[in-house]
């Protein structure tokens, strides 16, 4: 029997990270940051396609929700920070080796972008709006000339910012389950997912559904793929390594993980899918609430599962 | 006579709400200065109270003039420097907000008892009346002091000249007296505190029971360290993989209560094989012979069957100990209060050092100085008519000091006893946890006419109390010098660092104000504590004003006799035979086996365990248990259970249950399973001080359980009266307990 | 200049004094820590053995904690100290999540807190307040990169360990074994 125990000090909740450092704040903020990387990815895409009319729930409708998603998600930070008066320091540092600090940067540079590029769709969706001001209007309208060029801004600062909420996690050699080059790609593919699973439920055309539907079902085709490879990295690593990958093999979020994130939110609404794309009589809402809410899940039991994880020594 | 309810916190006096005031819950620990944490500078001498070994220490104020810190006096050998834990941590003693306030009375309202809070002038006129009135009725020895600390010297003052010498400390019968009695009777000497141990320069250091490391007692355990780094090797004998047996070459898990046995072989093996120091017990020892006679049978393979002990290893570590003969040390150890035969196997341990020549030798008992303080000019104490002893005819002949369960038990009414005592004077000492059988405590308690607690703390003895005198804190007060003998004379002086908080005073202001109330103030001469230090102090040519710079002053030997018998030296010991009596004469006269035996001891039942218990090294018995700063390092005790054990039970790490002694008393509270290997199957263990009951301690009430509770079985030392604590059994229950008692 | 500490795990008797030492002397408010001490035993009885081991921060010669912070709150100092600034730590906790010793926690005031190597000790030539303490003097702080200084000595000497050095954290906390 090995018997190791803290005989003094460090009894106390508030220094072990394995009870919660991180609660709920920041999983929602990184699933807003990646749901929000995957409605711009896709409007930017869209809209550098010429689909606007084809697709303007995708292009034009959904990205105006997204100014909004990501006050609430800096919202979520800020309520996670515990010195919150010093807030501003996050803005006065450049770190590139801190993931914590590009990202702030990134939703510094994507926050007022994804304003000013749901304002230049305002029009189109609502044509009798008026601006008010000209200064506005004359803003707009450069930026309405040069929209495709940032446009490709978008794809890359989406991509950055739907990797940046797995890669946040992952940068912590400390946490072996969120050691992993795979939770980049993985959360990716998830806010992508997501994003997608918005679109359909916002859109009204059959027509944007279905290729959403489509697009969703390679999406959480490769999450499944990217979590197997991720369970079989864990398990070809070290003995951290596959003591992290037992939390979910057997250990405490097994049911929570393989039940809620992978079943009902991947499995479910695959075949869901697959028979709103053969036309049977199945509500489309219902797979894409899976989606979302899967992808939720996600980011709450590996930001769980992470702080539960440690080195062994 | 009316009962004595323990009285709890629904009936304590209103006012003393008006004094918790949070803010020292805050002080207590976390005065966050910016970054700035090099106090004033200003640091005050004090000798720590946190246990018994008195290391001389610094308090340290920070710049607003609060206490801050504590530190080891460098100078001091008691601590080098360095406090233990619990020294360290003792700030918390002042800053605990649970602390005792004002005076309180008890008295009944409606049929309820309660604590009225009192002044201090009305405290002592009850007290002085209620004495002057046992004394007309009874005859002051009526009245006994129990004591544990500093405050014993000035309320012992005040009793010897009201007429009563029945002063006692429960480090007596409840912890060393076997030692001293056993040494005494073979060196004509005991061992004191500090111990006159050589750890620091031994070869081999032989700990039984003696758990050095947990048993924190600050020289000790950096005098081991030291003799780790030198290499020494350590032999534990322990049924218990304690901290000590980790650091050994050898542990010796026995089987318990057999330590006997054990001694008896070694000393069989070390005569058999001539592996005994002859010069040195030629020269020095009496009874050789009839030893070697006694102990013919008693060969490592008839021990290995009572032990458990391999024969291999018994002789291995003896020839492990010969080799480094005269440098070894059989460890005395300090609490031997085990199994009611403990004189004589303290006898047994002073024999086999006696063989390995290692008393009065480097490396093994070294020889204290101790510096003489001039005697204040009193007038001599009254001779009393009876003293405890006289409740025990004929019993615990070789007792050296009151006894503090003898002046318990002589306090209930026996028909053949003309008198008990009728008062109690209390003074630092948590009797209920202390002493065991609590029920008979509880029972003599309900016989006193008067009981008065000293105390800092609402332990539980106050509860019982008739008047309850809450003393300050060591941090807050002016006390005798500590002199005690080291390998160089030491003095040290404890001062104040603040002013009393509350309502609290110090126990020599007491003691004088009551001496003056008994018309006694002739015994008392100085106006206050400092003037009578600093008169003690110009008769050594110091002055208070100096010593409260250096805080200590040490001194160089008058003789030199450090290691007396070093080089065989002449030496007349202060026995009958004026030798190291092997044989005791002492003991043979009295009555008492002249040699020590083996008695086997009760086992415990089917289903039962037995309950062995020790120190943490943050936490001294139950008076840190409410301590803020060493609640935060360990807030409850936990019972050890072997792996097999909690298996066979199905006991899980952290479950709670309940432990239900041979006499059927259940703990007052359910304490939590620790499953390790360092225990043996056949006992549990925990630590002493825990499971308090008194709510007014906040931090510490229902913290853990009390061992204490669970000894109602004693097991008395024929020859001194000590409580021979370890032979009792529990049995685990996993369900609360109907509470048939509140 | 690398200031480390070499812990005598033959020695440590798991008293805890250098926690509560620690404590008071950086007014740690109750119930926090900067440092803590382990027991680890292995074996069944009677064929035990076990070790004590006084842990705090690494001062990790390659400190995760101090990349992953945004703010620079969490910085180096001279001899290789690891430090948090309070007045410019947001309390975002990505560098208690990057510790794989788990050596951080977050102060009552919100900011984080650690342990200091005692530097305003350091800084007067004084020990840190742990090693000063310590009654088995089993603790001992110096400059590693001196080879003339006594712990570089006993590193010299003695077999040591460090704590998941796989990490790759680098260290500075040396336990003698
Ligand atoms: N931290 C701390 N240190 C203290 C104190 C404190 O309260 N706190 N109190 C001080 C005082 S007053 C005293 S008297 C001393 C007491 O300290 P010691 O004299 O060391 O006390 P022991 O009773 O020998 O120690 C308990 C050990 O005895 C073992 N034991 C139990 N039964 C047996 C047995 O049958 N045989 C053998 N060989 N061992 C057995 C237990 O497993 C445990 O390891 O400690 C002093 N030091
Ligand atoms: N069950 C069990 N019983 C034991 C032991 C055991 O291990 N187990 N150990 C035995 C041993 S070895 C010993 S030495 C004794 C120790 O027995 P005690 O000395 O009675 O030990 P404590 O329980 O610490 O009680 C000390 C009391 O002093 C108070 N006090 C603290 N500081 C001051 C002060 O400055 N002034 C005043 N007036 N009061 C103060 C505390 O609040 C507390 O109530 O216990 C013995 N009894
Ligand atoms: S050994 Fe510890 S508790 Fe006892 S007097 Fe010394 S410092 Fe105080
Ligand atoms: S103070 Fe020293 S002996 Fe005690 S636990 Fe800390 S390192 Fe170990
Ligand atoms: S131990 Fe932790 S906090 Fe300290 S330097 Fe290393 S990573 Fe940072
Ligand atoms: S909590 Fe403070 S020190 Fe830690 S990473 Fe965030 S800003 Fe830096
Ligand atoms: S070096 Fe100072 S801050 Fe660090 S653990 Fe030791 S006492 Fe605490
Ligand atoms: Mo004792």
């Amino acid at each position: 029997m090995i018997e190791e125990i803290i005989i003094s000090g460090r009894n106390n909740p508030e220094i072990d990270p394995t009870l919660h450092i991180w609660g709920w704040e920041i999983p929602f903020y990184l699933f807003i940051g990646g749901l929000v990387a995957g409605i711009l990815f896709f409007s930017a895409l869209y809209t550098i396609r010429d689909k606007s009319s084809e697709y303007p729930t995708v292009v034009m409708i959904a990205p105006m929700f997204t100014p909004f998603f990501l006050g609430i998600g800096l919202f979520a930070l800020f309520l996670d920070l515990s010195h919150k008066l010093y807030f501003w320091q996050l803005y006065t540092n450049i770190r590139w080796e801190s993931p914590m600090s590009w990202g702030a940067w990134t939703l510094m540079v994507v926050t007022p972008l994804s304003i000013i590029w749901s304002a230049s769709w305002v029009q189109d969706v609502f044509p009798n709006w008026d601006w008010k001001y000209n200064w506005i209007k004359d803003i707009l309208t450069k930026f309405i000339e040069i929209r495709k060029q940032v446009a490709w801004l978008i794809i890359f600062l989406s991509i950055i910012l739907g990797m940046y909420t797995g890669i946040l996690l992952s940068a912590f050699n400390a946490r072996p389950f969120w050691n992993t080059a795979i939770l980049g790609p993985l959360f990716l593919t998830s806010g992508l997912s997501a994003g997608a699973a918005f679109i359909i439920l916002l859109s009204k055309s059959k027509k944007e559904k279905h290729l959403f539907i489509k697009i969703d079902f390679m999406l959480i085709i490769t999450e499944l793929f990217l979590i197997v490879h991720m369970f079989m990295g864990f398990l070809a690593g070290t003995k951290v390594h596959i003591e992290a990958a037992n939390l979910f093999l057997g250990g405490p979020f097994t049911v929570q993980f393989w039940v809620f994130v992978v079943g009902l939110g991947l499995i479910v609404p695959i075949f869901l899918e697959i028979l709103e794309l053969k036309n049977k009589p199945i509500p489309a809402y219902l797979s894409a609430i899976l989606v979302l809410y899967g992808s939720i899940m996600l980011r709450f039991i590996v930001v769980e599962a992470g702080q539960a994880s440690r080195w062994l020594y | 006579m009316e009962r004595r309810d323990f009285i709890k916190i629904g009936s304590f006096g209103l006012g003393a709400v008006a004094f918790s005031n949070p803010i020292f819950n805050y002080l207590s620990n976390s005065v966050v200065l910016d970054g700035v944490t090099q106090g004033g500078g200003k640091r005050i001498p004090t000798y720590c109270e946190v246990c018994f070994w008195k290391c001389a220490a610094w308090t340290h104020l920070n710049e607003k003039g609060e206490i801050w810190k504590l530190t080891g006096n460098d100078d001091d050998p008691h601590c080098n420097g360095r406090l233990c834990p619990r020294g360290t941590g003792g700030v918390g003693m002042y800053y605990d907000d649970d602390r005792l306030k004002t005076p309180l009375i008890r008295h009944t309202v409606n049929g309820k008892q309660e604590f009225q809070e009192a002044t201090w002038d009305e405290a002592f006129n009850f007290i002085a009346k209620k004495m002057k009135k046992i004394s007309d009725q009874y005859g002051p020895e009526c009245i006994a002091l129990f004591s544990h600390g500093s405050g014993g010297k000035h309320f012992g003052r005040m009793l010897k000249a009201f007429g009563s010498t029945n002063i006692t400390a429960p480090s007596y019968a409840q912890c060393r007296g076997p030692r001293e009695v056993g040494f005494f009777a073979t060196y004509g000497e005991g061992i004191g505190s500090p111990e006159r141990v050589d750890i620091r320069d031994t070869e081999c250091l032989v700990l039984i029971g003696s758990h050095i490391g947990e048993n924190m007692h600050n020289g000790q355990v950096q005098e081991m360290s030291e003799a780790i780094d030198k290499g020494a090797t350590i032999i534990t004998v322990d049924p218990r993989f304690s901290t000590a047996a980790s650091k050994s070459k050898f542990w010796l898990p026995i089987k318990p209560s057999t330590d006997m046995a054990l001694l008896l072989s070694w000393i069989h093996v070390i005569i058999n094989e001539e592996w005994y120091d002859k010069k040195f017990v030629e020269k020095y020892t009496f009874g050789f012979d009839e030893l070697k006679e006694h102990v013919k049978s008693f060969t490592p393979e008839w021990a290995y069957g009572i032990t458990t002990i391999k024969p291999n290893i018994i002789r291995k570590t003896a020839k492990e100990m010969a080799n480094a003969s005269p440098s070894v040390i059989i460890h005395p150890g300090r609490h031997v209060t085990w199994y009611g035969d403990d004189t004589q196997r303290l006898r047994a341990v002073a024999i086999l050092n006696a063989l390995l020549g290692s008393w009065g030798r480097r490396g093994g008992f070294y020889n204290p100085e101790k510096k003489k303080i001039a005697k204040l000019d009193i007038p001599k104490y009254p001779t009393p008519s009876k003293t405890w002893r006289d409740a025990f005819p004929g019993k615990y002949k070789l007792a050296g000091l009151a006894l503090a369960s003898g002046i318990c038990d002589a306090t209930i009414p026996a028909g053949d006893r003309d008198c008990s005592f009728k008062a109690w004077i209390v003074n630092g000492t948590n009797l209920i946890s202390t002493l065991p059988n609590q029920a008979n405590t509880i029972k003599a308690i309900q016989n006193l006419d008067l009981m008065v607690v000293i105390d800092t703390m609402p332990m539980e003895i106050t509860g019982y109390a008739d008047v309850v005198l809450p003393e300050c804190t060591y941090l807050e007060r002016y006390d005798n010098l500590r002199v005690s003998g080291h390998r160089e004379p030491t003095i040290a002086l404890r001062a104040p660092a603040a002013e009393p908080k509350y309502d609290s005073k110090p126990a020599w202001w007491m003691a004088k104000e009551l001496a003056q109330r008994l018309d006694l103030s002739d015994y008392f001469p100085f106006e206050k504590e400092e003037d009578e230090l600093d008169w003690q102090l110009k008769q050594m040519g110091l002055s208070l004003e100096e010593m409260k710079k250096i805080g200590l002053k040490k001194y160089a030997r008058e003789y030199d006799d450090l290691y007396p018998l070093e080089n065989l030296e002449d030496y007349e010991f202060n026995t009958n035979t004026g030798k190291i009596e092997l044989y005791s004469t002492a003991m043979e006269d009295e009555g008492y086996d002249p040699l020590p035996k083996y008695t086997q001891h009760e086992e415990p039942p089917e289903g039962f365990y037995r309950l062995i218990y020790g120190r943490a090294p943050m936490h001294t018995f139950s008076r840190t248990a409410n301590n803020p700063n060493l609640t935060d390092l360990m807030d409850e005790n936990k019972v050890w259970v072997n792996p097999k054990v909690a298996k066979e039970w199905d006991l899980n790490n952290n479950q709670e249950i309940w432990l239900e002694n041979q006499d059927g008393i259940v703990t007052s509270f359910p304490i939590k399973v620790r499953v390790t290997e360092r225990i043996r199957w056949d006992s549990v263990y925990m630590i002493h001080g825990f499971g308090h009951t008194d709510k007014r301690l906040t931090r510490a009430y229902g913290r853990g359980a009390s061992d204490a509770e669970m000894i109602t079985k004693v097991h008395i030392d024929p020859e001194m009266g000590g409580t021979g604590m370890r032979g009792n059994f529990v049995t685990f229950l996993t369900e609360a307990p109907s509470k048939g008692k509140s | 200049m690398r200031y480390a500490m070499a812990i005598d795990t033959k020695k440590c008797v798991g008293c805890s004094d250098c926690v509560v030492a620690c404590q008071i002397e950086n007014h740690v408010p109750t119930g926090f820590c900067r440092d803590w001490v382990i027991e680890a035993t292995s074996g069944t009885y009677p064929d035990l053995s076990m070790e004590f081991r006084s842990e705090r921060c690494n001062h990790c010669s390659n400190a995760p904690c101090v990349r992953c912070c945004p703010t620079e709150a969490s910085h180096i100092v001279e001899g290789g100290i690891v430090l948090v600034d309070a007045d410019q730590c947001i309390g975002c906790g990505a560098c208690i999540e990057s510790c794989p010793y788990d050596a951080r926690y977050i102060h009552p005031e919100g900011h984080v807190d650690k342990c200091t190597f005692c530097i305003h000790r350091v800084e007067k030539g004084q020990n840190p307040a742990c090693v000063d303490v310590c009654p088995t003097t089993c603790m001992y702080f110096g400059d590693t990169d001196d080879p003339n200084s006594d712990i570089s000595k006993l590193l010299k000497k003695r077999k040591w360990k460090t704590l998941i050095p796989e990490a790759g954290t680098d260290p500075n906390i040396y336990y003698l074994i």
